[in-house]
């Protein structure tokens, strides 16, 4: 274990202080979540989506993480209220995220890879149960998706492989 | 970079009051002890101790006196059994490396316990590249030595032993006069260090009583100035250096030695040890109010590491589940208190305390983990102050979580 210096930004640190859109949504239309407690980051965005046009109109999040896993989450809600969900999936990239909040330390890059991944989960997920995918969403799992994926397996198989040792050892 | 820390620093510039408790990490340096440095970097004894003038004469008396106090401490025969060094890293490094090196043709085992310190831990790991082995001993919940592993792993490959006095994170006092005792009766021949950087001015601590070949103390963990510590060497134990250079003083460690940091570390440990009962008392009495008070004013914790005598009285380690170390860390620093979480970050995860995984903790115990150690500086005033903001930060970061990981 190494420690890195971890300078954040001010854009970040306003985010982390008073994050926006902060809080469970009730009425939300698609509730999607990424990471686990184990990896140390874990994010639940609450999208409430226009049936008629697709569009978000609300953006809610809540996260357990670091402040740069708050931040980004924060800012994520910010930068897809008003979007269609075929916008939002094209254009909201981790690294516009990056972009967006005005830098991470690259150690905490995989913070806005995680909160894409749980956006995108929740567009997928929005579509698996109203009727299947668009033509523009592709069958494969995105970048960031697959990111999100590995990281929970990555989070589990550590955990697992802990607990069969202690269950090994008297 | 620089910019955004600027930044950072302008967002405390509303504290009102300071409490450092991440004394694991660093200290601060009280005056008193800055004072006592002072003369020795321009008005007397600073010329190098081995060379024929005043300045280096007054060095040589200085360090000398040094050696003394150290050695009293500790409890060593001689005062050639001191070296100091630039560091707790570099006396591992050197108890380490140069106890292999020195018995190489013996055989290539390594035993240490699984919650060794990272400058253990990683100079054992680097050992490996030299043929040498490795052997972690188990630890129970509360992070005893498992004594019958110990016992177990010993074999006639094994030449040296690490195990720390004191763990540094959840502050376990070990048995080391027992696991010397192990270690010993299989081979008298296996050198045994211990890192007493926990443990010196913290409980009553003798090199001769744990019996050990090897021990190192450090300036900074008894507030001293960083950049100096020590290494016992058993008199009869003959090692090798590891770094070369000039010799002066001393021979496992080469080049000028740095007369204000030692004087500096002397003092430190001066002000430890001469008050040793009172200032432990104080240390123990503030961190039973924090942690009680943490534990009155908050639900979902656990607590890291013994109880009662069998831990050190200075260390408390405590889980906030629902909360993620670092965002603690910031939230608590923007209110002027100081700690550390107990997880760090990497490219991919957040990677938890080897020591809190080895007790048994789990990743998301680990990951709301925070260490807070304290100094015998610490006032009443002080801990009340972090009393009251803990539970505050607390609920904001559990606010932010909400119901997400909860199942």
């Amino acid at each position: 274990m190494s420690r890195i210096p971890l300078p954040y930004n001010p854009k970040v640190m306003e985010l982390f202080r008073n994050p926006k859109n902060l809080g469970k949504l009730d009425d939300a239309t698609i509730v999607a979540v990424a990471g686990n407690p184990a990896c140390g980051d874990m994010i639940t965005f609450y999208l409430k989506i226009n049936e008629q046009t697709y569009v978000i109109e609300k953006a809610q999040f809540e996260s357990y993480g670091c402040a740069a896993n708050i931040a980004t989450s924060s800012i994520v809600t910010e930068m897809i209220k008003g979007l269609t969900l075929k916008a939002t999936w094209t254009d909201i990239t981790w690294q516009k995220v990056t972009e967006e909040i005005g830098g991470l330390p690259s150690v905490k890059f995989h913070c806005g890879v995680l909160a894409v991944g749980a956006l995108k989960r929740a567009i997928r997920k929005y579509f698996n149960a109203h009727g299947g995918e668009p033509a523009w969403m592709p069958k494969e799992n995105t970048f960031e998706e697959k990111q999100a994926l590995e990281e929970e397996e990555l989070a589990n198989t550590l955990s697992k492989r802990l607990k069969s040792e202690e269950e090994k050892s008297p | 970079m620089v910019e955004n820390v600027k930044e950072l620093l302008k967002l405390h510039e509303r504290i009102t009051r300071q409490v450092y408790l991440d004394n694991e990490n660093s200290s601060i340096v009280p005056p008193v002890i800055v004072e006592a440095m002072l003369p020795y970097f321009n008005k007397i004894a600073y010329g190098n101790p081995t060379l024929t003038h005043k300045p280096g004469w007054e060095a040589f008396e200085v360090i000398m006196t040094s050696f003394q106090q150290i050695s009293k401490y500790m409890d060593a025969k001689v005062l050639e059994e001191i070296t100091f060094t630039p560091g707790e890293s570099e006396s591992n490094n050197l108890a380490i490396m140069s106890s292999c090196f020195a018995q190489k043709e013996k055989g290539k085992k390594i035993i240490i316990s699984e919650i060794e310190p990272i400058n253990v831990l990683h100079t054992v790991e680097m050992m490996k590249k030299f043929g040498f082995t490795v052997t972690k001993i188990p630890v129970d919940s509360d992070g005893f030595l498992n004594m019958e592993k110990l016992k177990e792993a010993i074999d006639k490959e094994t030449i040296f032993v690490s195990i720390a006095a004191v763990n540094n994170e959840i502050g376990t006092i070990q048995n080391i006069k027992e696991a010397v005792q192990i270690v010993k009766d299989k081979n008298s021949q296996i050198l045994f260090h211990t890192d007493a950087t926990d443990a010196y001015g913290r409980i009553p601590f003798s090199v001769q009583d744990f019996n050990v070949d090897l021990a190192t103390v450090s300036s900074y963990k008894i507030q001293g100035p960083r950049g100096v510590s020590a290494l016992y060497v058993r008199e009869g134990v003959n090692l090798d250096r590891i770094i070369e250079g000039q010799i002066g003083t001393q021979k496992l460690w080469p080049g000028i030695e740095n007369t204000p940091l030692i004087v500096g570390f002397t003092k430190a440990s001066e002000l430890a040890f001469e008050n040793f009962e009172a200032n432990t008392t104080k240390m123990r009495c503030l961190r039973d109010k924090l942690v009680d008070g943490v534990f009155s004013e908050l639900s979902d914790l656990r607590f890291n590491g013994p109880k009662g005598e069998k831990r050190s009285p200075d260390n408390a380690n405590i889980s906030f589940l629902r909360a993620e170390g670092e965002a603690l860390t910031i939230e608590l620093s923007l209110k002027g208190v100081y700690l550390s979480s107990g997880s760090a970050c990497s490219r991919r995860l957040l990677q938890p305390s080897h020591v809190l995984v080895a007790i048994g903790r789990r990743f998301e115990e680990a990951h709301g983990s925070v260490l807070m150690k304290i100094s015998r500086y610490l006032t009443e005033e002080d801990i009340a102050y972090v009393l009251e903001v803990i539970p505050e930060a607390v609920n904001r970061i559990r606010r932010i979580v909400g119901s997400t990981g909860v199942e």
